[in-house]
């Protein structure tokens, strides 16, 4: 209670003071009325000043109300200096909001907890092997079922072991197959949500039990929150419905607590499925790696025996696997063997998008860093050469009885001003932007959703940042200001140089942090432009994929039968058609033999593609012919050059023949009957083109018909330029041509190759906005000091041209300081540069920290820049007039 | 000087007293009655009466109230809260256990 009053009282000062000062005056009044002398009365009293202080001090909170004095204070003062605060708070609040919206999406994607219980104790299981080509080392996190079952049954004493699947988007109906919608979902171990401690929002959700049901007799489903509200606004009716998906139904049986959105971070599962419901050969697959395998420790338990515990089964696992391997290259086997487990944390979930993004939002988080630290020693700066202009207030201040730290808190009072003003248009920035960020990584077709919350964590993060950065560029100036010595400074002549020494460090530091962002920018805009630029071998040009799936799997002269039917819709220049785009990262591979001999190591990747196919993908022949109508898989393929230079030393393979060989041992041969140059099919845009082998789109069934297909893309180049105008025609036009086909995807080739440089293309914009932000930060700070130190020796300057001192000495005199500065501080960047861009180095594409190209492009900016800020202040310094300035002084 | 330290640590007790016995007195009746009723022996200067007012009802001893007075001036007068009684009872019996302890000593010596 009191102390509430203290603290409100702090903020009713004037009305408090008030009070007091009538209550005093009423009692020397009282005296007076009494008969007393007036004179005798007041000196009775003792000093009304001293006593309204004391009395002042009881009733309020005194440091308190010296704070808020100063805060009073502080801000009267930023609005006298209009210009300069503004520069200072804006450029710190770039800084600041840049920091809290990386924060935010760094926080959001790599560190904050699952909310589930105990999410210290969560692991995932990871593999690390080496390519088999390139050697490089590269780990993946995928198992397969009965791998994941036996590694649960060997460590069941001391940890739990949960299989998730990875999430993806799957096509399901609510009402007829005409009315197909997507929806993300993720197959589970049943006794995740009770190892997770999670509840159901309504209904339940799995226990153990659903996962024994084995197969589809009872198939269940469970929503998540957010999914629940978006599709069924949140309708409690909803347990009981049904859905099918693919040929089954499914009954919804419960909605999952709302904090739980699904393991993958960045992906929000909608549907929950028990693993049991997963169709029963791929269960049973040893060799069909489709699920995480989490690993939840039991309290008390040692992670390392653990991980010993589960090498030793996957040892044995692959020794297990080996011996179906009869036809495996030497090679291969022996990397095989060398695949090693790992037990990495995953309190933070565990998704590809954690792993795509981790280094790149580390590099984009440090470079944020650099661009705040540049804007603190840039307000630092201005805040010391302001002190300057304050140093008689300072010394008048000493002089009257204010301690040190009175002037230190000062000085801080108002630096926290600057930082919670910048903090506050910060946030709004940050509110703004890290959507937006997450909204550039976003693909249309398979967007990350990651919840973005400004929780207390934000806040934290926040308040700790602007209390730091406010020590950080306030205590330099606040030292400064209070360490005046007030006979030397009323005098008007303290060291000038002091203080220009600590500005010139803070102006080195700026620019070897410029330099360093400058260079790291520089090196990821190439890498974004090579990359970009890299050769596809195809146009994307007014392409459009038709993803298509059918009810049953339909022959072949259905598929053409609906092909022919686009070809006749107005606007459609060409169609063909495959099973999937090119660079959609979906690939086939198959191990290749010539002559009869082993397989050879290197893998080729296969794509069944229809006649007409190159043509429409603007990929010429380099010899022999496209395939025909009468054209079936096996016996006949086209190759790429790729495959020429791997399996015929460079030849041209026209004529020739390979054997595909399974991984059971048996061969099937084909007839080499075209040859194409490269063109791109993985969607790995660093790795070469691979050898590529193009098969007939139907396949044999071996009686001299051809094998029906579910799946297949459409490939429609239009005549317009912009082929997305046809697509909701052409998506209408396919079950019009055959009711049983029915498009799930509509995707332009643009769309598919332009994701693949989406990472790249953001940390290249990113660091070229940091880039820019850095030098205008970086010249306005050069700009400040040195106007600041021609202001502060325009005394010495008019001597000495009052004595016969040409301009160019004069200039030179006011920039040589500086610019030694500049330098070293660019002679620090490089080398910091050098030393740390090896960290990043796999960010990389085509180019080398030490080109030389890399190095000028920020030495010319810097040097570009530190001219032009310097301009001002060096015509300000030659057109003084010395008899004015002797005069006046 | 002298004076002002004939008061020093009892201030509070004679406060709370005097308060205790006539409810609703403005500061310089407070110190009216301090001078009155000690015979001009204990008296202080006589601002400090109010910092020490201030602070005991910052601690919840007093309560304080403007009011009106004939004269038409404002005048802030003070009482005793439940809390101020129950401090008057303890500080008193803590001046009677020092003084007589004090005496016995003057006493016995």
């Amino acid at each position: 209670m009191s102390l509430w009053s203290r603290i409100a009282n702090v903020f009713r000062g004037e009305q408090l003071s008030r009070e007091i000062d009538e209550e005093l005056q009423s009692h020397i009044e009282e005296a007076i009325e009494q008969g007393r002398d007036p004179r005798e009365a007041r000196k009775a009293f003792g000093s009304v000043l001293r006593k309204r202080e004391e009395t002042r001090d009881v009733r309020l909170i005194a440091w308190l109300d010296s704070v808020r004095a100063d805060a009073v204070f502080g801000l009267r003062r930023l609005r006298k200096t209009k210009v300069t605060s503004a520069a200072a708070i804006l450029s710190l609040a770039l800084a600041i909001g840049a920091s809290t919206a990386a924060f935010r999406l760094i926080d959001a994607l790599l560190l904050r907890p699952l909310p589930v219980a105990h999410p210290e104790y969560l692991y995932v299981v990871a593999f690390e092997g080496a390519h088999a080509v390139s050697g490089k080392a590269m780990t993946y996190d995928s198992s397969s079922y009965p791998m994941f079952r036996q590694m649960r049954a060997d460590v069941r004493e001391q940890a739990e072991l949960i299989a998730v699947s990875y999430a993806d988007r799957t096509d399901l109906t609510y009402r007829s197959d005409q009315e197909m919608e997507k929806a993300y979902r993720q197959y589970v171990s049943g006794w995740m949500f009770p190892a997770f401690g999670l509840r159901p929002a309504l209904g339940r959700l799995f226990s153990a039990a659903d996962d024994l049901t084995s197969g589809q007799q009872h198939p269940v489903a469970v929503l998540s929150h957010d999914y629940w509200n978006r599709r069924f606004g949140g309708d409690p009716k909803v347990i009981g419905r049904t859905f099918r998906m693919g040929d089954d139904l499914y009954e919804i049986v419960g909605v999952a607590e709302e904090r739980f959105t699904g393991t993958e971070t960045g992906t929000m599962t909608d549907i929950f499925f028990p693993m049991a419901m997963k169709n029963p050969a791929t269960l049973q697959s040893s060799n069909n790696f489709w699920l995480r395998t989490l690993v939840q420790m039991k309290p008390g338990v040692n992670v390392e025996p653990i991980r010993e515990r589960l090498r030793a089964t996957f040892r044995a696992i692959q020794e297990e696997r080996a011996k179906s391997f009869t036809a495996m290259p030497q090679r291969r086997l022996e990397l095989f063997f060398k695949e090693k487990l790992l037990l990495e944390p995953a309190a933070a979930g565990r998704s590809n998008l954690q792993r795509d993004y981790r280094p790149s939002l580390t590099a984009l988080g440090v470079l944020v860093a650099l661009v705040l630290l540049i804007a603190c020693a840039n307000v630092a700066n201005l805040m010391t050469a302001q002190a300057a202009a304050r140093a008689r207030e300072m010394a008048l201040r000493v002089s009257i009885g204010a301690g040190r730290w009175r002037l230190v808190q000062l000085v801080l009072v108002e630096s926290a001003w600057v930082a919670f003003l910048a903090a506050a248009i910060g946030a709004i920035l940050a509110s703004w932007s890290a959507p937006f960020i997450l909204s550039i990584v976003n693909s249309p077709d398979n967007p990350a959703r990651l919840a973005l919350p400004a929780d207390w964590r934000v806040w934290e993060f926040s308040v700790v940042l602007t209390l730091g950065v406010t020590f950080l560029f306030g205590l330099p100036a606040a030292l400064r200001a209070s360490s005046v010595k007030p006979a030397s400074a009323l005098k008007g002549g303290e060291d000038p140089h002091s203080r220009r020494r600590l500005m010139h460090a803070l102006i080195a530091v700026q620019v070897a942090f410029c330099f360093l962002v400058l260079f790291v920018a520089g090196l990821f805009v190439t890498t974004f432009d090579r990359l970009s630029h890299q050769p596809t071998g195809f146009s994307s040009e007014r392409i459009l994929n038709l993803e298509t799936v059918t009810h049953r799997p339909q022959p072949p002269v259905f598929w053409e039968q609906v092909a022919e039917h686009l070809r006749g819709v107005p606007g459609v220049e060409t169609v063909a058609l495959t099973v999937w785009p090119l660079m959609s990262g979906e690939s086939g591979v198959g191990s290749i033999a010539i002559n009869g001999a082993a397989p050879a190591e290197v893998f080729a990747d296969f794509l069944k593609i229809s006649p007409g196919w190159l043509d429409t993908m603007k990929i010429p022949l380099a010899d022999g012919r496209d395939f025909r109508e009468s054209d079936a898989n096996p016996t006949v393929a086209i190759v790429n050059q790729a495959f020429a230079r791997q399996y015929f030393g460079g030849e041209n393979p026209i004529g020739r023949s390979f054997e595909r060989v399974e991984v059971a041992g048996t061969r099937v041969r084909f007839q080499i009957v075209g040859f194409v140059p490269d063109a791109r099919s993985r969607d790995d845009m660093r790795l070469p083109i691979r050898p590529t082998v193009y098969l007939p789109f139907p396949s044999s069934d071996g009686k001299g018909g051809f094998q029906p297909t579910g799946r297949g893309d459409f490939i429609v180049r239009t005549v317009g330029a912009n082929p997305l105008a046809l697509a909701s025609i052409l998506r209408q036009e396919v079950p019009r041509a055959r009711p049983e086909f029915r498009v799930t995807n509509i995707r332009t080739q643009t769309e598919i190759v332009d994701s693949k440089t989406v990472r790249e293309r953001l940390l290249a914009m990113l660091a070229l906005f940091f880039a820019v932000v850095a030098v205008l930060l970086a010249g306005i700070g050069l700009y400040g000091v040195l106007d600041y130190s021609v202001l502060q020796r325009r005394r010495e300057i008019g001597i000495r041209m009052a004595i016969g001192a040409q301009a160019a000495a004069i200039a030179r005199l006011v920039t040589v300081e500086v610019f030694a500065m500049v330098l070293i501080g660019a002679i620090a960047g490089l080398a910091l540069g050098l030393a740390s861009v090896r960290t990043i180095e796999s960010l990389f594409y085509q180019v080398k920290a030490t080109d030389l190209n890399m190095l000028a492009l920020p030495t010319l900016a810097i040097l570009a820049a530190a001219l032009l800020a310097a301009l001002p202040a060096v015509l300000h310094a030659v057109r003084i007039d010395p008899v004015k300035t002797l005069r006046s002084e | 000087m002298s004076k002002s330290d004939s008061l020093q640590g009892s201030l509070d007790l004679l406060v709370l007293k005097i308060l205790s016995r006539r409810p609703r007195l403005h500061g310089y009746a407070i110190m009216t009655a301090i001078k009155d009723g000690s015979g001009d022996v204990l008296s202080a200067e006589e601002g400090s009466l109010y910092p020490a007012l201030h602070r005991m009802e910052e601690a919840g001893w007093v309560r304080s109230e403007w009011i009106k007075k004939e004269s038409g001036r404002r005048a802030r007068i003070y009482e005793l809260t439940a809390g101020g009684r129950k401090q008057l009872a303890q500080e008193e019996s803590r001046w009677q256990t020092v003084t007589s302890a004090v005496n016995r000593v003057l006493r016995t010596v």
